[in-house]
């Protein structure tokens, strides 16, 4: 039935969709384990039970979610060997360690800090399990700049030379690699994301119990904190993202372009076009809403600097618009809201609104999956941008796949469509039913209601069933 | 080749041996106990077998990570071959992993649907047990590489012997299941675990000496390391001492001894992986790649090996803390 499919194009489908859902679950657990590192600072510094409570409601989501992620992540490091050989033989030399070492991270923090954040609350000292706390925290950032490096490293390979075989091989010194051309940026603007991501969840959170009772203190707490980060932190991540797209800009300019939709140079200033759609084979944007020399204002800083378009990127390097335009649209209308989530609760704030104000309550509500959707189109706009590379500029994509038949793929990706729609299917569920709780006084600890748990190897609650409760 | 990429592509041979083997003898048991789980009744001892390995199979898990992760930095090209060419079987694999994995959480968040991830989490096992004896079987048997790829078809790993092998990891892994049930339980769980234990170390022996023989005739190769002389004089250790630990295991059932049969189960186990060693190495794919030939360059491994050096004593001292934290039995309700 996949006799008439290009084994690669599903490959790539089946890498999307695997790393897609793998993703979900760490960009909500980095920024939920900063979360629950400061509300259990602030309930150290203050002596206030509603920190402590809210620790509590959020860790056992946490412990769901980071659970979700490993699962997920076994897949993932099998994958880069199943289907795509080539890149892995050829990169491996340098890809191979940086994601060892973020294995052994990921591992160590699993040994070590998770079973004792998760569990210990009742076995160790107050300090000890703040230091664990935090140590997740810190752990799962990273675990985040190792993956980000490896990937960063795809986009703006440097550092290295190419052997006999074909492979890269490390060229000096192992930090020109790390901190390869786009990892600051990219490093910044993922973490950011998942900050926001978690807030926006944490907000939906508070909004849906505010909506039932506008006076539940829990609910509040969450809410506030949750709209004080997008104040704040959606104007950086939109500077952030600025900054991150002039990386770009110098590094794969066809992304850009791709990005903005120009197929063709401006010498005089490039318009900013807000929407249309691509038309690929005619080579333009139909029914564009654009902004005269806008882009060259954004990209440049100087409303007449000219700007090339794809027409002079050679048509066999050229990413596909289309997606690239639409992700990136999708991205930064995700990221404005949110900025605008972030002013409409200052106002809020300021009119002593904040709890009393039902439309700003459903606004967050339906904002609470927004950090997803911008996470997951950004990752598409910045992939899809790297096409038809795996290895900008040096291995394309079409030289990077395992020799297999469309069939073998192609029953793969329905097993793995099936089994992940099943399974994580099942911890979405299972995290939306522990968010619609809600958050009470005295929070009862995680063990409530099971005496078993997927979150690493843990001298906790099962030794001693009624000691967390 | 010289000295240092020498020393180091084996000091990589020995960690990634070191990290599949960490990963046999922890999750080893783990899957074993999804494997018998049918045999179990609903509910006390159900809950017991699956109470016995909770805290500590989700970390056993983690080698198999260490170990794929390892492979493609260490030795990228057989990484990539070796995975494509078991394309099928890694799959199945991981997905069998993926359901096992879930279906521990939710067994008990949605007892609705116990039933259902009672056959996810048996399922999943068998699967995930089958497949990784196939994958070493279709390896034995050797993979075609052309070119530095993998040049065979997408099912050239079924063979009768690689389902030997595979429903030989079965059979070995519910023996390791049924000796930790012996160990860690008492009560019906421990007598079902001790009637399950003498059929499943028959089943084991008796694919041991079949997957052996059927090893020395797949390949001259084989035969001349194993029964070739002077080799032989050092290779008969194994069998022999296969036969030994075989004859003691026996002697610690009748006995109804209860941490002995575990390690005794192990001690086969180990047996077998030193086989495998003799008759895999230097070949990381037999008799098309060695490890030299599959080896990442110096300082890649040079640079990784930092980090393995650094972490994976702390992360075994822990697993062993975390081992003696969870000493002695279990019941329905957890440790005690």
């Amino acid at each position: 039935m996949f006799e008439g499919l290009d084994p690669i194009l599903l490959a790539r489908i089946q890498f999307a969709f695997t790393v897609s859902f793998h993703f979900v679950f760490p960009a909500f657990s980095i920024g939920l384990a900063s979360y629950l590192a400061v509300l259990e600072a602030l309930w150290l510094k203050t002596g206030k039970p509603i920190y402590l409570d809210l620790f509590k409601y959020w860790v056992k989501i946490f412990a769901v979610a980071f659970a979700m992620g490993v699962v997920s992540g076994i897949v993932m490091s099998y994958q880069f060997g199943t289907n795509w050989a080539v890149f892995s033989d050829k990169a491996g030399p340098i890809i191979g360690p940086l994601m060892a070492y973020e294995v052994l991270t990921a591992f160590f923090l699993e040994a070590g800090f998770l079973g004792v954040m998760l569990f210990g609350m009742n076995k160790v000292g107050k300090g000890l399990h703040f230091a664990s706390t935090l140590a997740v925290a810190i752990g799962t950032l990273i675990s985040a700049t190792w993956i980000l490096s490896a990937n960063s490293w795809m986009h703006t390979p440097v550092g290295f030379e190419i052997n006999e075989a074909g492979q890269f091989v490390p060229g000096g010194s192992w930090w020109t690699i790390v901190f390869n051309p786009s990892f600051p940026y990219r490093l910044t603007h993922t973490v950011i994301a998942a900050y926001l991501t978690t807030a926006f969840v944490v907000g939906a959170v508070g909004a849906w119990h505010l909506l039932k009772d506008r006076t539940d203190p829990h609910a509040r707490k969450m809410f506030s904190m949750a709209m004080w980060m997008a104040a704040i932190v959606a104007p950086v991540q939109i500077v952030a993202g600025d900054l991150h797209g002039l990386n770009t800009l110098e590094h794969q300019p066809a992304k850009v372009m791709a990005m903005e939709g120009h197929y063709q140079s401006h010498p005089d200033g490039a318009p900013l076009i807000l929407f249309g759609i691509p038309n690929a084979a005619e080579k333009r944007v139909d029914y564009a809403v654009q902004i005269p020399k806008a882009s060259s204002l954004i990209l440049k800083h100087d409303a007449d600097a000219p700007l090339a378009g794809l027409d002079t990127i050679p048509p066999q390097d050229q990413p596909p618009v289309g997606i690239v335009f639409w992700s990136f649209r999708i991205m930064v209308g995700m990221g404005m809201a949110m900025l605008g989530m972030g002013v409409w609760s200052l106002f809020a704030r300021y009119r002593k609104r904040l709890y009393d104000w039902p439309l700003l309550h459903r606004a967050a509500l339906a904002m609470g999956p927004s950090g997803f959707v911008a996470v997951l189109a950004g990752w598409v706009t910045t992939e899809v941008g790297r096409q038809p590379f795996t290895v900008y500029r040096f291995l394309r994509t079409a030289h990077s796949a395992s020799p297999l038949e469309a069939p073998a793929v192609g029953a793969s990706l329905i097993a793995f469509v099936i089994v992940y729609f099943a399974v994580f299917g099942f911890g979405t569920w299972y995290i939306l039913k522990l968010m619609a709780k809600g958050a009470h006084s005295g929070e009862h600890h995680i063990d409530i209601d099971a005496p078993i748990r997927t979150a690493g190897i843990t001298p906790g609650p099962a030794q001693h069933p009624e000691g967390g409760r | 080749m010289n000295a240092v990429d020498f020393d180091l592509a084996t000091v990589w041979a020995f960690i990634i041996a070191f990290a599949v083997f960490a990963y046999i003898v922890m999750d080893g048991f783990d899957l074993g106990i999804g494997i018998l789980f049918p045999t179990f009744k609903v509910g006390q001892e159900r809950d017991t077998a699956m109470n016995s390995i909770a805290p500590v199979w989700d970390g056993n898990e983690t080698w198999l990570v260490l170990g794929g992760g390892g492979l493609m930095a260490a030795f990228p090209l057989a990484y990539g071959v070796v995975m494509t060419a078991l394309y099928p079987p890694i799959i199945a694999m991981v997905l069998g992993l993926v359901f096992r994995g879930v279906a521990f959480e939710a067994r008990w968040r949605d007892p609705g649907h116990r039933r259902w991830w009672d056959v996810a989490f048996a399922g999943g096992s068998i699967v995930a047990s089958f497949c990784q004896g196939v994958t070493l079987g279709a390896l034995l048997q050797g993979i075609a590489i052309d070119n530095r790829a993998y040049a065979g078809g997408w099912l050239d790993w079924l063979s009768p012997f690689s389902v030997l092998t595979g429903v030989s990891v079965v059979c070995g892994y519910a023996l390791l299941g049924a000796t930790w049930l012996i160990w860690k339980t008492e009560g019906s769980t421990q007598d079902r675990a001790f009637r399950l234990a003498k059929p499943a170390a028959f089943a084991t022996l008796t694919a041991i000496v079949l997957v052996s023989l059927a090893t020395l005739n797949l390949d001259y190769a084989y035969r001349e390391k194993w029964l070739g002389y002077p080799a032989v004089l050092l290779t008969a250790q194994v069998p022999l001492l296969t036969a030994i630990i075989a004859f003691a295991f026996y002697r610690s059932i009748r006995k109804r001894r209860e941490a002995r049969p575990f390690f005794l189960a192990l001690a086969l186990f180990l047996m077998s992986f030193i086989g495998l060693g003799i008759s895999m190495y230097p070949y990381i794919v037999p008799d098309q790649l060695t490890i030299w030939e599959a080896a990442a360059p110096a300082s890649s491994q040079w640079f990784m090996l930092i980090g393995a050096v650094v972490l994976i004593p702390v992360i075994l001292g822990y697993t062993a803390f975390s081992y003696w934290v969870f000493r002695g039995k279990v019941t329905a309700e957890g440790y005690h």
